[in-house]
């Protein structure tokens, strides 16, 4: 059974100019464990998807369901990070906000504490336990996110183009972290990004989406083995035919 | 930038245009345009400021205003926090409170002395009131305008790691807004503190800072005045810089959610 199957699922929204529709008809499923990537240009529907399978809005038309049972509103079984760097707690250390979750769940102190430690000290940030995250780089502060994503155990880790608004380098070298990361924790990954470099570097299967209206595009299955060489002529080839379904798309838009 | 000293340089500045105006009264009161008990020189004040502290009859006036100060600066907070912030999270809340805060805002809180006296006599009740009115709008607009710029990221984040609506008031929505609250403290202290001494005048008996300046008028003790308007301004003084300030220093400067002031 997959970890996750997403079923027909549409949102129609109303606005001034009359209705849209921003999703239609996305279904697919996910495997235990499985890195899933949703590619797309903007507008395409990937963030309202993803935002649907966090629980942030409800869907017009559709179901998910996660581990057989089908989902409404958020619930701790899913962690989420955000593109915005904003994300973070301000008035909390990194270590405050990657305990949050645990202190929601009523998780005693001490033990909430070491186990947010052991969390930073997976994306290798034990340094800043205490730091404030205004003290912390763009990079470093989505490690945060994600330790606070991972923190309270979530089998789902949800990721809005999380390195979206960083550098090139710090980019790669979050990638890595990432890959790194999920090969230790086994977590069930969704990804939505428009960089479909990053899309073949993580991903164990790409769903592409076009927009107007937002639809499942196609499906592809990343056969590379780990860890990736993004300059590996197989790596590029991936690339290419990533770009290809979406350039399809634009060109008939 | 060396911060300790730019502190001292802006303490010397600070103290440079104090005496400037210092030295003008000085000379202004030394000149003989106006009679010596009515306008006292320096000397004459602080003599009388001295001895007013060492009788006691200072600190008690003193005393007397804070704790009228401080009971309606309280009160104002617990209604008109949870009420702004409540406005900024609730719709039917915010169309409910935002017409009368509207139609209640511009009226001075001194102008209602006269009504409160009749309905509470003369007394604290007044002044606690007069205090709780004036600090009450510069709380709730702030809370209601924080609320509504608070970071949805936060909400959502806090939402998706399982807070209930007490976790999301007491640990994000307060934290959150903090920039805002503290810039209303502050707004409402000021409001409330030129409030108390008006309040005092019209409605207190005995004690209080505001009553004995306006109880000086009578005798005509001008030096009395002056010392207790000396007061005044030192007492507000502290409070904003050191109570605000270091309540502000403690938490979004800490936090890096408000740029440093200039000082």
């Amino acid at each position: 059974m997959p970890h996750i199957e997403i079923r027909d699922v549409s949102l129609v929204y109303d606005t001034p100019v009359g209705r849209v529709t921003g999703l239609q008809n996305a279904t697919f499923d996910i495997a235990q464990s499985e890195f899933l990537c949703i590619v797309g240009p903007s507008g395409c529907g990937k963030s309202t998807l993803l935002n649907i399978i966090a629980g942030f809005l409800a869907p017009t038309g559709g179901e998910i369901r996660i581990g057989g049972n089908a989902v409404s509103g958020h619930g701790m079984d899913r962690g989420i990070v955000f593109q915005d760097f904003g994300q973070l707690f301000p008035w909390r250390t990194a270590l405050g906000n990657v305990a949050f979750g645990l202190e929601m769940k009523g998780v005693p102190k001490p033990e909430r504490e070491q186990i947010a430690l052991q969390q930073l000290q997976l994306v290798k940030l034990e340094k800043f336990v205490r730091a404030y995250p205004h003290h912390l780089s763009g990079g470093m502060q989505q490690r945060v996110a994600i330790a606070r994503a991972l923190a309270y155990n979530p089998a789902v880790l949800l990721m809005d183009e999380p390195f979206a608004a960083l550098d090139a380098l710090t980019r790669d070298d979050m990638q890595r972290l990432l890959a790194d990361v999920w090969r230790k924790t086994a977590k069930t990954v969704i990804y939505v990004t428009h960089n479909v470099a990053d899309a073949v570097f993580l991903a164990d299967r790409v769903v592409v989406m076009t927009p107007h209206p937002g639809t499942v595009k196609t499906e592809v299955a990343v056969r590379l083995p780990r860890p990736r060489d993004p300059l590996s002529i197989e790596f590029l080839d991936y690339q290419k035919e990533l770009l290809r379904h979406l350039g399809e798309q634009t060109r008939t838009a | 930038m060396n911060a300790s000293a730019d502190r001292i340089r802006s303490l010397r500045r600070a103290a440079v245009s104090l005496v400037i105006a210092a030295a003008v009264y000085e000379a202004f009161a030394r000149s003989g345009a106006f009679p010596a008990a009515l306008l006292p020189t320096l000397p004459a004040v602080a003599y009388r400021l001295y001895q007013m502290i060492v009788d006691g009859s200072m600190l008690w006036h003193t005393l007397f205003t804070l704790y009228r100060m401080l009971f309606g600066f309280a009160l104002a907070i617990v209604l008109a926090l949870p009420l702004g912030i409540a406005m900024g999270r609730y719709r039917p809340v915010e169309r409910f409170v935002l017409p009368l805060a509207s139609v209640l805002m511009p009226i001075p809180s001194l102008a209602w002395v006269p009504v409160f006296i009749l309905w509470f006599g003369l007394g604290n009740t007044v002044a606690v009131l007069i205090v709780c009115y004036a600090a009450m709008f510069p709380l709730l607009l702030n809370a209601w305008s924080g609320v509504r710029s608070i970071n949805q990221l936060w909400l959502r984040a806090a939402g998706a790691m399982g807070a209930n609506e007490h976790a999301l008031f007491w640990k994000v929505i307060i934290p959150g807004t903090s920039p805002f609250i503290i810039t209303g403290l502050r707004q409402a202290f000021l409001r409330a503190w030129i409030a108390v001494v008006g309040a005092e005048m019209l409605a207190a008996s005995e004690w209080g800072l505001g009553w004995v300046i306006y109880d000086a008028k009578e005798f005509l003790n001008a030096d009395v005045m002056m010392a207790s308007l000396a007061v005044i301004g030192a007492t507000g003084f502290v409070f904003e810089r050191v109570v605000f300030g270091s309540l502000e220093r403690a938490t979004v400067l800490r936090w890096g959610m408000m740029g440093v002031a200039k000082s």
